[in-house]
């Protein structure tokens, strides 16, 4: 048998040079990626982690939004040639690509020298610009016009914007256009009277500056929050963003995001890894996990942040991408935090918590505060006071707050007609945020938990 | 052959560190080194004493990456915030030569990303990350709205390679209220299991004892309090305070440290008495030594829950009617406190239904009941004075009453009793009135 054996391979090895060389390449294709040093290995991280850490806006206008896109451009071009004033709404869900479609807009724009040397560009954020006054400040700021200004006292913010497009003013009385891109535009709206908001739209409207608005939001309803005098000014011209990527184009992205660019030092290195890339985003569990994850959340984001944990990993010794990684990744960020928190509860607040429970199901709508889960689980030791220790009635209740400040319990606003001050803590109402599902869950993986009570959660005691 | 560098540079720091691999490893790996970006935000969250902050900060010292860590209790404004987080990365320390005032005065977010950018490009960090780690980040919830939303996409509104760091024990769930939060990654530190705490508390060895002794006592401190706390600081607390009482008779020389059984049974009910003590600290370390020694049966006076307070004689009856009108029905006012009350009607349902007053807690009752019970338990005639009111008046500065709803009501103030039944009753002992007789709950 082994005879047999040792001949067949011989025979084999005779015979078949060719796959001999063929394996040799195979082998060889393999070393290119795990002969590379650690230096191109940090170099690739680098690169990835930088696209995929968000600082990097993911490039996805080659696949969708071009009716927007030139919709947008051409507002912009016009203000710059024309003279034309304008103001727009982009609205979409968050991670649709709001921002990333403006920001390739006005990076294209930029290329154009006749454009970007007409264009002056100030960004304000809803979040940064919290009101009227520090949003004057930032326009100011980036229009650099700091010095004009100095210390003048204006009556009025109209005043104030008049007199900053006037410094604009070259001399030959020719303005420069500007273009304002508001974030979180909805945020503006909260504002004190709408001032700026007001101002600037009554700007577009007149001949002045030819100056363009846009705003980007998610909130489709925002025209509503503009005040009568505020809409009337506003052109009305919205743009509507939404995620239209198939599931298929957005794994095509996610290609893109991990393979190098051409440009990258090491050909050979680029080309195999591209490669690896490529054969890591077709193995089934890869694609089953995003599509779980598409399936929820349709952002670009999301699919990046599960793409970081295998990058992460890589490194000379760890050369490729796993796709255990990726179960890991999402095993780690999307476990029950609650759950999680109730993992490390003591056995008494876990008592104190089913007691709730089984309160919270006898008393259904009305409320429950500490003394009456005290008395439940006072009758709940008393009867199996042979296996469960008993404890004072002050430090349950020192547990018991524990597990408030943990937020598992939360005490009813408002039911008692004055703030709860005037009630002594132990009968301030109180409900329990925790599913009796989760309990059960908790109990089963909870280590060393007494089988009293398994069956205690799950049947409430006999009255 | 090479090691990746964040490995090699782990050696000496984390064999400090127990127990907590998994997540340093984790975070390691987020962090990679010091030229890598980040992801914009990282939540930590975990029950108290999991080495949150711990692990965090040991992670950023080895790392030397530049670093603000910021308890958000102490930095309870947007100005102390962000000048703290601006004054610790310029690494500016107040002191007496500055007379503790910051160079710059920052107030407002816009500033604050702006002022962020300069003091950057001053130490030349763009190609760096800079962390900001913001302990007790539930704080931020009760500041303004926009705080935390800016803090979570700090590195794509500031354009640099800013990570924050979130570290709370409430989980993320009850921070996102509002739309347009960018969610952080989630790590959760989970608790320490009896073994790891076992581990890690063998550290506290004193000196003069084996590591296997002062084992053996942890372990049979656990045995008792694990069920009740796995807090490794309180348990800490536990062992150091009890650990003269467990090695007592040794010092008399009645056992030896082998001599497991017998130094058990000396503890024991030491340990018990711990038990119902957990968490309260309501003695300071050097009383409870104190109280050791003394070995006396019965628990320090403070210990006792029923605080004597000594209160004017009318003020104890004005305190038990307090108590009677918020415990007892109105309904059944007639019954206790009226001469010629007819007969007893009680029905079942009734006593059923109102069994649970106890439980349910005072509830509020308007000042001319309040006089009229008192007026009749009252054995001496008294005359309604100014001075009887304001012995009312007191005793809700006390907090022993509480006055329901605004001042403005002159006519009928209403009013809730906020002592407990024990305080009560030690209270109507001094005064030799049987409360449990007019409890509607208690009395036959």
């Amino acid at each position: 048998m082994l005879a047999m054996m040792v001949l067949h391979i011989f025979s084999l090895q005779n015979s078949s040079d060719a796959t001999l060389v063929l394996f040799e390449m195979v082998r060889k294709k393999e070393f290119g990626l795990k002969e590379a040093d650690e230096a191109v290995w940090e170099q690739l991280q680098k690169t990835l982690r930088e696209r995929l850490c968000q600082n990097a806006l993911p490039e996805v206008t080659g696949y969708s939004f071009a009716n927007q896109k030139k919709h947008l451009t051409d507002l912009i071009q016009r203000c710059v040639t024309i003279g034309e004033s304008n103001s727009a709404l982009v609205i979409g869900p968050n991670g649709a690509g709001k921002t990333m479609l403006i920001s390739s807009i006005l990076a294209e724009l930029n290329k154009d020298s006749k454009i970007s040397g007409n264009l002056l560009q100030v960004h304000l954020h809803g979040l940064l610009q919290t009101d009227d006054r520090i949003a004057v400040q930032e326009i100011t700021r980036q229009l650099k016009l700091e010095n004009v200004v100095k210390d003048k006292v204006f009556g009025s913010m109209a005043e104030k914007l008049t007199f900053l497009l006037e410094a604009l003013k070259s001399d030959d009385g020719k303005s420069q256009s500007i273009l304002f891109v508001m974030e979180e535009f909805d945020l503006f709206a909260h504002h004190k009277n709408q001032t700026l908001l007001y101002n600037l739209f009554d700007i577009s409207q007149s001949a002045q500056t030819p100056i363009t608005v846009i705003g980007i939001t998610c909130r489709l309803d925002v025209v509503e929050l503009l005040e009568k005098r505020v809409k009337s000014r506003f052109s009305h011209r919205q743009i509507h963003l939404f995620h239209s990527l198939s599931f298929e184009q957005t794994c095509e992205i996610c290609v893109n995001a991990l393979s190098l660019p051409k440009t990258f030092a090491n050909k050979k290195f680029c080309n195999e890894w591209n490669a690896h890339v490529k054969e890591f985003m077709d193995e089934s569990v890869v694609q089953t996990t995003l599509k779980h994850k598409f399936e929820l959340d349709r952002s670009i984001r999301s699919m990046y942040s599960l793409m970081l944990m295998p990058v992460c990993r890589l490194s000379s010794s760890h050369p490729y991408l796993d796709p255990k990684d990726i179960l890991d990744a999402v095993k780690i960020f999307s476990c029950d935090s609650k759950s999680a928190m109730l993992q490390g509860v003591t056995i008494l607040q876990l008592c104190l918590v089913i007691a709730m429970k089984h309160l919270t199901e006898v008393y259904e709508g009305s409320v429950v505060n500490f003394e009456m889960v005290f008395n439940e689980y006072q009758k709940f030791v008393q009867r199996k006071s042979h296996s469960i220790q008993s404890f004072g009635k002050s430090v349950c209740l020192k547990a018991f707050e524990e597990l408030v400040a943990l937020e598992l319990i939360l005490p009813v606003e408002g039911s008692s007609f004055s703030g709860s001050k005037s009630i002594p803590k132990e009968y301030r109402s109180l409900k329990l945020l925790v599913t009796p599902l989760q309990i059960i869950e908790t109990l089963n993986s909870y280590s060393a938990c007494p089988s009293e009570l398994k069956t205690w959660a799950s049947n409430p005691l006999p009255s | 052959m090479t090691m990746s560098q964040p490995l090699t540079s782990t050696g000496t720091w984390n064999q400090e560190i127990l127990c907590r691999n998994k997540q340093i490893t984790l975070l390691q790996l987020l962090m990679g080194k010091k030229s890598h970006a980040t992801p914009p935000a990282i939540f930590i969250y975990g029950h108290s004493s999991t080495g949150k902050t711990f692990v965090t900060k040991k992670l950023l010292k080895s790392t030397e990456a530049p670093h603000a860590s910021i308890n958000c209790v102490e930095c309870y404004s947007q100005r102390l915030l962000y000048e703290e987080i601006l004054g610790q990365l310029s690494g500016q320390v107040l002191c007496a030569e500055n007379n503790y005032t910051r160079s710059s005065r920052c107030e407002t977010m816009n500033e604050f990303v702006r002022l962020l950018k300069i003091v950057i490009e001053e130490n030349e960090w763009e190609d760096q990350t800079v962390y900001i780690v913001l302990d007790n980040a539930e704080r931020l919830r009760n500041m303004e709205g926009h705080i935390l939303p800016v803090f979570l996409r700090l590195s794509e509104l500031s354009k640099c390679n800013v990570c924050v760091i979130l570290l709370t024990q409430i989980i993320w769930e009850k921070f996102s209220a509002t739309s347009g939060y960018v969610e952080p990654l989630k790590i959760h530190f989970p608790d320490y299991s009896k073994n790891e705490l076992l581990e890690i508390m063998t550290l506290d060895t004193p000196e003069g004892f084996s590591k296997a002794f002062y084992s053996s006592y942890v372990n049979l401190l656990l045995s008792v309090f694990h069920m009740a706390c796995r807090d490794l600081s309180e348990l800490r607390h536990l062992a150091l305070i009890n650990f003269p009482k467990y090695i007592q008779p040794i010092e008399k020389g009645e056992a030896t440290q082998t001599d497991v059984h017998k130094l058990w049974r000396n503890i024991e009910p030491h340990l018990k008495k711990a038990l119902q003590t957990l968490f309260l600290r309501e003695v300071s370390s050097s009383q409870w030594e104190e109280y050791q020694e003394n070995d006396s049966s019965s628990l320090p006076p403070l210990l006792s829950s029923t605080t004597q307070v000594e209160l004017p004689f009318y003020s104890k009856y004005l305190l038990i009617a307090a108590y009677l009108a918020s415990y007892n029905p109105a309904k059944s006012d007639r019954r206790f406190f009226a001469k010629n009350h007819g007969k007893i009607q009680q029905t079942k349902r009734m006593k059923k239904a109102e069994a649970s007053s106890q439980l349910i807690g005072p509830k509020v009752f308007q000042l001319e009941r309040l006089m009229a019970i008192f007026y009749s338990i009252v054995d001496v005639r008294v005359t309604p004075s100014a001075e009887l009111f304001a012995q009312i008046s007191s005793l809700v500065s006390l907090q022993m009453l509480s006055q329901i709803g605004s001042g403005d009501q002159l006519d009928t103030p209403k009013f809730r009793c906020c002592v407990s039944l024990e305080f009560i009753r030690s209270v109507s002992r001094t005064v030799n009135f049987d409360i449990m007789k007019y409890l509607y709950e208690f009395a036959a």
